[in-house]
């Protein structure tokens, strides 16, 4: 077998690994999208904000502290105690559904029936002022988060390839339990809305909000329910890339990159996130492989969105979106 | 007392039609011109001109430009970074390789150029549609960046990457570089940002216009009524890309006068003007002005007030920045959803009845 071909496979199952963390951040644009009809631009800061909290509450930071040192002319920066990390994500969970519940009493429920466009400029919105209070809270500098997942080379995986090929391909630990953890997830999401009762309230509001309300569903609940759910997706989603890459400003950008994601799989379908984010991490490592040197590398800036747009043009509902149907 | 229409006979169809049809309205206009004109060059200073004047006169011609598109025509945008971009290493180009020609046919030359790369990217807008299309123009943005980040050629193979405005004069007069004077530079500029803002009433308000408003409003239906909405669909990209690329060629060749592409043009760029569309008002042109006003002043504001004021570390205010912007986009979209154009108007219409309300 030839040495390209064997990179070649590496590259490709590296992509597929990171394609899974891409899928964990759209998961969460698609559960909020089905039932509601929001495009929650904010899920990638959501991610951000709660790997924060999370670094914050584990090392016992105090919130706000450089704004109550600049007020009072202090000096304090830490409690001085550890939280355990299963405590701390316990906690910051509680801070979301807090947070969920304050976007849908702030800002959702004075924006019912505006057009989409404007619910997803509203988003964006919050965006910004979670960005801004985030920093506000927990400081800007880079954050290192450690919850005790394995990390670097799979020495076993490095063996056996290499035994076999006679080129041991390197696949990081973290990749690995991140594509546990997303499977998991996914999982325990399609149990959720298939088989208890808030799901299939959460569903039918997906349905039809009107005839939702009329058989006493309440839609401020539910609403609360899926934006605390896409916290926790963000929760999940800011732990695995804040291991990989630390907790800085740049992880509300991998939002930016599950777009594309989204509008390859179809904005509705859950499936649809996981394929296109296969689909892109595989894509963009394959193509930073074998075309990227001939254009000067870095082509996984704006190769997700290109792909995307071509196959649009095709398929303007993606690979799994319900058809669209347009009346006058 | 004010904005009173009575008493004003219109005898012609060419004052029927004029542009500011309420007396006060127009003198008001016109006194606002004298201002800028007459005034504003003989006091302007430095700090004034870089911190307020051009990036307002600048982002002004940007936010037009934006709101022709997403305003007027509701085609979503993510790219004007991107376009900006292209506007400013056009000129860049134009001005290292032609330096006897005038910066003024330049920067014309580079809006035309971004107008023919705008529908380029607006092709897609055809099929695609909504959020689709606002993603699908993020492509042109982290395309464009990278391609000028790339490409050797667009910035003269300089060691660093970077472009840099050479000294051009107009009239004898440095206009660009680190030496020209304030006024020059503020004159240069508002001549652009007029004659933008006057060309894109008077496009928005004839049948052009009407016909971006029929296909944001609904564009199958104008499809029945005879819109082509290839037509009107790629006009408005070219035109809108047309005023960015301007903007993007002012603000490197004039405002700037050094770009390093993916920290000046970035995705930030794009937001920054999406957002100063959607505070001054979607679809008015009067709004693309209040808003450029308002994203401009509140952070100088902001940095007065609470660095220069309380003595606040800069970072802090740069945090509680971000907050604002995104809490005021948030109250203006609940509260206003047509922004500060509509206040506005509601103030007109007040004030014609002022102080007899019945």
């Amino acid at each position: 077998m030839s040495d390209t071909f064997i990179y070649a496979i590496e590259v490709f199952i590296n992509g597929l690994m990171a394609g899974v963390l891409y899928a964990l951040v759209a998961l969460g644009f698609v559960l909020i999208y089905k039932a509601s009809g929001i495009f929650n631009y904010a899920q990638g800061v959501m991610a951000l904000f709660a790997a924060m909290t999370l670094v914050g509450i584990m090392e016992g930071q105090v919130p706000f502290s450089h704004l109550i040192n600049a007020t009072f002319g202090t000096s304090i920066h830490h409690f001085g105690w550890h939280v355990p990390a299963v405590l701390a994500i316990i906690f910051t969970m509680g801070v979301m559904i807090l947070l969920a519940w304050a976007v849908n009493h702030f800002i959702m429920r004075h924006l019912v029936n505006q057009e989409p466009i404007i619910l997803f400029m509203a988003t964006i919105g919050l965006a910004y002022f979670m960005e801004g209070f985030g920093d506000l809270m927990w400081g800007a500098d880079i954050k290192k988060l450690d919850i005790g997942l394995p990390q670097g080379l799979n020495t076993w995986i490095d063996d056996t390839t290499y035994q076999a090929f006679g080129y041991g391909f390197f696949i990081d630990n973290l990749d690995i339990v991140a594509a546990i953890v997303a499977a998991l997830l996914v999982t325990v999401l399609v149990i959720f809305s298939q088989y208890t009762k808030q799901g299939r309230a959460m569903r039918a509001v997906a349905d039809d909000h009107q005839a939702a309300l009329s058989v006493g569903v309440s839609l401020n609940f539910i609403w609360v329910m899926v934006w605390s759910v896409a916290g926790f997706v963000a929760l999940v989603a800011g732990i695995m890339w804040g291991a990989k890459s630390g907790v800085q400003f740049s992880l509300s950008l991998i939002a930016l990159k599950a777009l594309p994601v989204l509008m390859l799989g179809g904005f509705t379908s859950i499936p649809g996130a996981i394929v296109g984010g296969l689909i892109i991490g595989v894509g963009e490592k394959l193509f930073e492989f074998f075309v990227g040197p001939m254009l000067g590398g870095a082509t996984e800036n704006w190769f997700a969105y290109v792909l995307a747009l071509i196959f649009l043009v095709f398929r303007p509902q993606g690979l799994f979106g319900e058809k669209i149907i347009e009346r006058v | 007392m004010l904005y009173r229409e009575a008493g004003d006979f219109k005898k012609t169809y060419a004052e029927d039609n004029q542009t500011f049809p309420i007396k006060f309205d127009r003198w008001r206009y016109y006194a606002v011109l004298l201002v800028a004109f007459l005034v504003v060059p003989f006091m302007v200073n430095d700090y004034w001109l870089n911190a307020v004047l051009l990036p307002f006169l600048i982002y002004a011609i940007a936010a037009i430009g934006l709101n022709i598109l997403v305003g007027y025509c509701g085609q979503v945008s993510l790219g004007t970074g991107g376009f900006m971009a292209v506007g400013a290493y056009a000129v860049y180009k134009l001005m290292t390789s032609f330096p006897e020609v005038s910066l003024f046919i330049h920067v014309i030359l580079a809006g035309a150029i971004t107008a023919v790369v705008g529908v380029l990217f607006g092709l897609p807008s055809l099929r695609i549609k909504g959020f689709y299309l606002a993603v699908a123009t993020l492509a042109a943005q982290f395309f464009l960046v990278w391609l000028f980040n790339k490409v050797p050629w667009f910035y003269n193979y300089s060691a660093s990457g970077q472009i840099n405005a050479p000294d051009r004069t107009l009239f004898g007069q440095l206009i660009s570089g680190p030496s020209a004077d304030a006024w020059a530079k503020y004159m240069f500029c508002l001549v652009f940002t007029v004659v933008v803002a006057i060309v894109a009433r008077n496009l928005t308000r004839g049948a052009q216009g009407r016909q971006w408003m029929a296909i944001r409003d609904m564009d199958i239906a104008a499809e029945i009524i005879g819109v082509d909405p290839l037509k009107a669909k790629l006009t408005a990209f070219a035109v809108s890309s047309f005023f960015i690329g301007i903007s993007g060629a002012l603000f490197f060749s004039i405002y700037l006068g050094a770009v390093e592409v993916g920290e000046v043009f970035g995705i930030t760029k794009s937001f920054l003007v999406l957002f100063m569309i959607i505070i001054g008002g979607l679809g008015s042109i009067f709004g693309s002005f209040a808003g450029a006003a308002f994203l401009v002043l509140m952070p100088v504001f902001l940095k007065n007030v609470l660095v220069g004021g309380l003595g606040w570390p800069t970072d802090l205010a740069a945090h509680l920045e971000f907050m604002i912007v995104g809490a005021l986009i948030v109250t203006f979209l609940i509260l206003e959803p047509h922004g500060l154009a509509q206040l506005w108007r509601v103030a007109k219409e007040k004030l014609r009845l002022w102080p007899f309300p019945h």
